[in-house]
């Protein structure tokens, strides 16, 4: 088999080296009713062409050529090259978590460039090397919380991705959180912060809204701060679409940042995996979970890095750790990083601008249903009819349309959120506003 | 190593040095020697509550955390600050200018429990 | 003489920011086909930002050379062994990074119409199929992100089962000799842990457990073989002793490199373990991940897995999400479906018999290892080991030499540092896994690094407790990094 790099007789003088005639033996010592008898009921080995062959196969049973105008959570924007190229490399590709510094510089300074870039994106004073995702980012964010403050009460929006929400719960179940949720408001799409005002409590460890939120929405992250802050609660922030940070204001009043990287250069991937990160203040540096990269020198006062604080983790602090992760996406960071590089200051700005522009564009051919300033996503109205009604016909032209609400939100049936990136096109933006337009009446 | 005699010693490895009736406690020269570099000391606020016996805080080298358990019970009423940007104080002066905590004691008779600077030595010398 | 490395040149690199300048650019966007917006206008002036200080200018030359320039300061399995035991660093076959990158599966929205995602559920399903036939269990849930994730994911099940039972109990037992995940991970499920001592064999001690579980013990969490490379002998009698008192066993599949096609853990009483896609099915480890942590369940805690689940109605694929026992979402999404299809890929290379030779060879690497370094180390446990086995340092400690120094040494061989002081239960533990994908002439190179460090401990120690010494950077002070932690790059650091 191409991946077993020895020859039988390599084997045999390994196996006599080993005082053994026979590569079974090296399974003698099991207890004889553990061991299979018979072989693993699995189709036989294949080559590599005929694996390419199966997953081609199967990709072509995906769409493929579409164009869509989902986001929720996963955004559709433009891979540069440089990005595979660079993680392709086997330095990177293939290499292990860095424990032992002298050996993975590599990879410490590009975690090292990567919490440095969230900072400046966040206005946060420390970042972690990555969580799993956002989603799990939020009750990794919240068990923080709850350490800092010693309370147990968390107040999430309706606003925040509706996953989100229910990863946070699962958790929270568990992790002795109770989870009360505050709404928004109907007309402007923005959390309601009367209702949180009058669920807030001297028990509250964290608000968390999210900011766009999932209606794509800007939120007035400043008023929420202030609330939370007079209870003595924290402010957790979270973002799904990373590219919003281009232009909108980072969340400077907040505790702790819990977001969601996958716009920078992270395949969609149905799912996974991504790369989440929590970045927070200076004073809450030793309660983060997660890895951190630091900076030193070796001994001969060379500038190095390393991994640091380590005795928040799970390998030291066991049961008493921040965390229990361990691996986490340090090479969908590596992407994340590349893509920062590429784009840069000026890049980034540009990039969230067209943004802007096509989301705006394609609002003005519908009827967004609420009226607060969005980045790239709003939620259109369908005009009273089923949201499958509209994107039925769009399909037929190869284009996804909007995610339908009403699972998540019952009280908007009549509704589908759009998501329009740098990469939408605009005859495709024009055929989404035609499947809208209202059905004229029949005579 | 001379243990100084005017501190009395628990078997974790934690000193007390009486001021009237504030106990000043540290821990040991084997404490810190058996920990290698500190980097950070983890200790409780002034107001704290302690009890002889748990807990008040923790020692940290790069790979390990030791708890620092507390030989009498009583109030907080003064933390050694400086530990926070000078954590290797506590491998350089571990029985001066690296205390940890002053103490209101509640029960000074705790103190009759400890071990003096001989007994400790002995008990350090026998663990080897 | 070290055979296997030579020094050469490498670059010096700066950061990205000390490489900046202003106008520099490595991107091109398209002009829009839509008229731009005023930020200020749509968004509210307040909202805008002005820009993002200290984000990096460089331009595209700068940057490939820039990252082709720092991967060359790593290690990495495509330049050679990787000892580490219980992490199991095999090859990452180069088909399956081309697989997960086809447009229909890389661009494939999780909220896309179910009719046109049925490739990706296939790819799913089958996976789920496979992973279960492979551990004997009945059914598999994809959802978690990485090891400890599928943690406490198994954890969560069997509270929630418990729970359904009337009473969800207190304490997890772990093994002193347990990776660290699985005590963070038993608190973050809301147990407490009670440690139970291995015996003199490095194995769960029966007579312990038989003392020790009782109505508060919800689960034993094991890892077989254990993480001394060494299979539980007795692990049908752990699995008795704790289902008679109704609490579950647990079984962290880290070491399923010493399993596959040899034994099934759902044959053996395991009721939930999980899997490390990473490790066992050749992921590639990335610097740190992504992983993926599948769960397997036997039947009886299939309600209560996360949902949504896949299932096959009408010939079609779909999600269903009605299932009230559920624990609910560990995560948004499905799961790593991007390493979901690169250890399918590696299950199709293989097939049945493959992934049973894969284990052999990965168990006869570590017994070839074992009899040429027993001459040099000492070996705490005399138990017959399986894919990996577990040295301590005292022979060398008493020449003032420990684990760490040795694995530093190794560095200056051309080798990456087998794993450190793990497991607890031995002093100085250097813990060593080849895995199957190593040849004979690696693993005698590596075997004669040993053999030499192990001399040099005798004449020269200084030598190996101060090494490495051939790297770009010499030892790296830790002490400094975690006193005064420095985590980001601000301009008025002076460049060093």
């Amino acid at each position: 088999m191409r991946y077993l790099p020895k020859s039988d007789s390599e084997r045999r003088e390994m196996l006599a080296a080993c005082g053994l005639r026979s590569a079974e033996e090296l399974f003698a010592h099991l207890p004889e009713d553990v061991r299979l008898e018979a072989p693993l009921a699995l189709p036989p080995g294949v080559s590599e062409f005929e694996i390419v062959d199966y997953f081609r196969a199967r990709a072509a049973e995906n769409a493929n050529g579409y164009a869509s105008f989902l986001g929720a959570g996963v955004y559709a924007h433009y891979r540069p090259v440089m990005v595979d190229t660079v993680v392709s490399r086997g330095e990177f590709l293939t290499s292990y978590t860095p424990y032992q510094a002298e050996t993975s510089q590599g990879t410490l300074t590009t975690i090292f460039e990567f919490q440095t870039m969230i900072c400046q994106l966040t206005g946060m004073d420390v970042a972690n090397a990555s969580m799993y995702d956002g989603s799990t980012a939020v009750p990794e964010a919240a068990l923080m919380a709850a350490r800092i403050t010693g309370r147990h009460r968390v107040l999430a929006s309706r606003t925040v991705h509706p996953e989100y929400r229910e990863v946070l719960r699962t958790y929270g179940r568990h992790g002795h959180l109770s989870i009360d949720e505050f709404g928004y408001l109907p007309g402007s799409g923005t959390l309601d912060l009367e209702d949180l005002e009058r669920k807030m409590d001297d028990e509250a460890a964290a608000v968390i809204v999210q900011s766009p939120n999932f209606f794509g929405i800007v939120e007035d992250v400043r008023a929420v701060a202030e609330v939370a802050h007079k209870r003595g609660a924290l402010l957790i922030v979270v973002f799904t679409e990373a590219v919003s940070l281009g232009i909108l204001q980072p969340p400077v009043d907040a505790d702790i940042v819990a977001g969601e990287l996958q716009s920078f250069a992270i395949a969609p991937s149905y799912g996974g995996p991504y790369a989440g990160i929590i970045a927070t203040k200076e004073q809450f540096m030793r309660q983060m979970p997660g890895r951190l990269v630091g900076e030193t020198t070796d001994s001969r006062g060379n500038r190095a890095f390393c991994l640091t604080l380590a005795t928040r983790e799970q390998h030291i602090r066991r049961e008493k750790a921040t965390s229990n992760i361990c691996t986490n996406q340090a090479l969908i960071a590596l992407m994340a990083t590349v893509f920062m590089s590429i784009y840069g200051k000026r890049g980034l700005r540009e990039l969230a601008e067209q943004n802007l522009a096509k989301a705006h564009y394609l609002s003005s051919l519908l009827k967004p249903r609420f009226t607060g300033p969005f980045f790239n996503e709003f939620v259109a109205s369908t005009h009273g009819r089923a949201p499958d009604d509209i994107n039925r016909p769009l399909l037929k032209k190869k284009i996804i349309g909007g995610l339908a609400l009403s699972s998540w939100y019952p009280e908007l049936e009549h509704c589908v959120l759009l998501c329009a990136t740098e990469m939408a096109r605009r005859e495709h933006m024009d055929e989404v506003g035609r499947a809208f337009a209202p059905v004229p009446q029949a005579a | 190593m001379k243990y100084p005699e005017n501190l009395r010693y628990t078997k974790e490895h934690e000193w007390v040095r009486v001021e009237g009736d504030l106990g000043v406690i540290g821990i040991t020269d084997h404490a810190q020697h058996e920990l290698g570099d500190i980097v950070y000391v983890d200790l409780p606020k002034v107001g704290a509550s302690v009890e002889l016996g748990k807990s008040l805080g923790s020692v940290e080298s790069v790979k390990a955390v030791s708890d620092i358990y507390s030989p009498v019970s009583g109030e907080v009423v003064e933390v050694n600050e400086s530990l926070g940007q000078l954590p290797e104080k506590l491998n350089q002066d571990p029985h001066g200018a690296a205390w940890l905590v002053k103490i209101r004691m509640s029960a000074p008779d705790q103190l009759k429990t400890l071990l003096s600077a001989a007994d400790y030595q002995a008990y350090v010398g026998a663990e080897g | 003489m070290i055979a296997k490395v030579r020094p050469h040149i490498t670059q010096n690199e700066l950061l990205l920011f000390e490489q900046s300048s202003p106008g520099k650019q490595g991107y091109q966007l398209p002009p829009l086909d839509v008229p731009p917006v005023d930020a200020a206008t749509v968004l509210g002036a307040a909202n805008v930002r002005s820009e993002i200080e200290g984000f990096p200018e460089v331009s595209e030359v700068e940057t490939i050379r820039h990252f082709t320039r720092l991967s060359t300061w790593n290690y990495a399995i495509d330049l050679g062994l990787y000892p580490l035991g219980s992490c199991t660093m095999k090859y990452n076959p180069r088909v399956n990074e081309l697989v997960a990158r086809l447009d229909g599966l890389a661009w494939a929205h999780p909220y896309q119409p179910e009719a046109l995602a049925q490739g990706a559920m296939n790819i799913m399903a089958r996976l789920e199929a496979a992973l279960a036939e492979i551990t004997g269990m009945d059914a598999v849930t994809l959802q978690p992100a990485a090891g400890a994730h599928g943690e406490l994911t198994g954890i969560l099940l069997i509270r929630a089962l418990l729970e359904k039972r009337g009473n969800p109990r207190k304490k997890v037992l772990i093994p002193d000799s347990a990776h660290g995940t699985n005590p963070a991970t038993a608190a973050i499920a809301g147990y407490s842990v009670e440690n139970i001592r291995s015996n003199d064999c490095g194995s769960v001690d029966l007579e312990q457990l038989e003392r020790i579980v009782d109505q508060d013990v919800a689960a034993l969490m094991v890892t077989n073989p254990n993480t001394l490379g060494v299979f539980e002998a007795n692990i049908k009698s752990i699995a008795d002793i704790l289902h008679k008192k109704g609490a579950l066993l647990y079984m962290d599949g880290a070491n399923m490199n010493a399993l596959v096609g040899i034994a099934q853990p759902g044959r053996f009483g395991v009721d939930v373990m999980h899997l490390n896609l990473h490790k066992t099915f050749s992921t590639p480890h990335g610097g740190g991940g992504p992983g993926g942590g599948p769960v397997a369940v036997k039947k009886i805690l299939e309600p209560f897995l996360p949902l949504p689940r896949l299932k096959h109605v009408r010939n079609r694929w779909t999600f269903d999400s009605k299932r009230p026992r559920s624990i609910g979402r560990v995560r948004a999404f499905y799961g790593n479906f991007g390493v979901i299809v690169r250890a399918l890929a590696y299950i199709l290379a293989h097939g049945g018999n493959g992934l049973r030779n894969a284990t052999v060879d990965a168990v006869l690497n570590a017994n070839y290892l074992r009899k040429k370094l027993e001459p040099h180390y000492d070996l705490p446990f005399n138990a017959p080991n399986m894919h990996e086995v577990v040295f301590s340092d005292d022979r060398q400690a008493k020449h003032g030499v420990r684990t760490g120094d040795i694995a530093k040494r190794l560095i200056d061989y051309g080798f990456h540092p087998y794993t450190v002081s793990f497991p607890l239960i031995v002093r100085g533990a250097l813990m060593i896994e080849p895995t199957e994908t190593e040849g004979k002439r690696e693993l005698d190179l590596f075997a004669d690094a040993m053999a030499s460090i192990a001399q040099e401990v005798e004449t020269d120690p200084e030598l190996v407790r101060s090494a490495p010494h051939s790297t770009r950077v010499s030892r790296v002070d830790e002490v400094t990094a975690a006193r005064r932690p420095v985590l980001k790059w601000t301009p008025d650091r002076p460049q060093l």
